[in-house]
């Protein structure tokens, strides 16, 4: 069974993961992002618990050189 | 700074020796950045907040190259034209730097990025009560900045000049006033283009100074981020030191007895 979801903007397709299995998947380091899940922030705390469902719409942003 | 004389600059509770803050954005490499950061002598450093690039992981990570145990990261709401925006966007920085320091910017337009104050005292007063530790960057309006004062913000950052202008400060007169409105730390954010801008501000009697293009954009920003640290080391001793009055004529400095004439 596979998911469609929106992540930063784009469509893509997951298993049914946790948030933390896929942020592993993108090889994203988990301490190092901040994730929305459908508008709210989701707590670091819940990623592993948090289990990604059809037409979930994540956002995953990261810090990057700025003023 | 004297050794006796620490001249500790405390903002939002927390205290820190250098008065000059840097951004990351514009440098040529990551090796010229951290260098360049070196130099500086900064504690806080600001960084912007971007959506991860989900389908090449290749490129490189900002943190991966600062060493968080030595800086404060001030995380900006850049690129932000609506209070909603910058309220989200400081909620995930809080999230991914587990740090409530925000520099709050909301823009008003994208030729000058001059802030929009209206949005900006909106974004201020919802974040402020979200327990955030708010540093607004605000046009040199001392009225704005009381207002921001009052709402609960750990220190007002009116603008010398447009972001990455270079221009200096325009408005020493406007920024004396904020100074004298306020009772949180005034720090000059934007506009500062070499080092005499720096020391013009804080010979003022500014508290600190936030740049980014001036250091990052010069033809050797290493070499500019020491001149940097230097000026602004240097004009916070010159008003503390206290300045002589401006006088129309001279006054002699050696004595007038016993001249040989």
């Amino acid at each position: 069974m596979s998911l469609e979801i929106v992540v930063n903007g784009e469509s893509r397709t997951t298993p049914p993961l946790s948030v933390l299995d896929y942020l592993r998947s993108l090889e994203i380091d988990p301490a190092r992002v901040a994730v929305e899940l459908n508008m709210d922030i989701l707590p670091k705390g819940e990623y592993a618990s948090t289990l990604l469902k059809q037409g979930d719409q994540l956002e995953i942003v990261h810090f990057v050189g700025g003023g | 700074m004297p050794q006796q004389n620490p001249d500790k600059f405390v903002i939002g509770g927390r205290e820190f020796t250098s008065r000059l803050m840097v951004g990351t954005g514009k440098y040529a490499s990551m090796e010229q950045m951290v260098r360049a950061i070196e130099v500086s002598g900064a504690e806080i450093i600001t960084v912007a907040v971007r959506r991860v690039n989900i389908s090449d992981r290749s490129k490189e990570s900002l943190l991966d190259h600062i060493d968080l145990k030595k800086y404060t990261l001030l995380p900006n709401t850049a690129g932000c034209y609506t209070a909603d925006d910058a309220i989200r966007t400081c909620r995930l920085a809080r999230e991914a730097g587990l740090s409530d320091f925000v520099k709050l910017e909301v823009l008003g337009d994208e030729k000058t990025l001059f802030p929009d104050n209206e949005e900006l005292l909106k974004a201020a007063t919802v974040l402020v009560k979200e327990g955030f530790t708010v540093l607004p960057y605000t046009s040199d309006d001392p009225i704005v900045c009381k207002k921001l004062e009052d709402i609960g913000c750990a220190a007002v950052m009116p603008l010398g000049a447009p972001i990455g202008s270079g221009l200096g400060i325009r408005n020493p007169y406007n920024i004396r006033i904020i100074m004298d409105t306020v009772k949180v730390p005034v720090i000059v954010d934007a506009g500062v283009g070499t080092a005499s801008d720096a020391a013009i501000a804080m010979e003022l009697g500014c508290d600190g100074i936030l740049m980014n293009t001036g250091i990052a954009g010069a033809r050797d920003p290493i070499a500019m981020a020491e001149a940097m640290n230097l000026a602004v080391r240097a004009g916070r001793l010159a008003y503390l030191a206290g300045r002589i009055p401006r006088k129309l004529y001279a006054t002699a400095s050696s004595p007038i007895e016993g001249i040989i004439a």
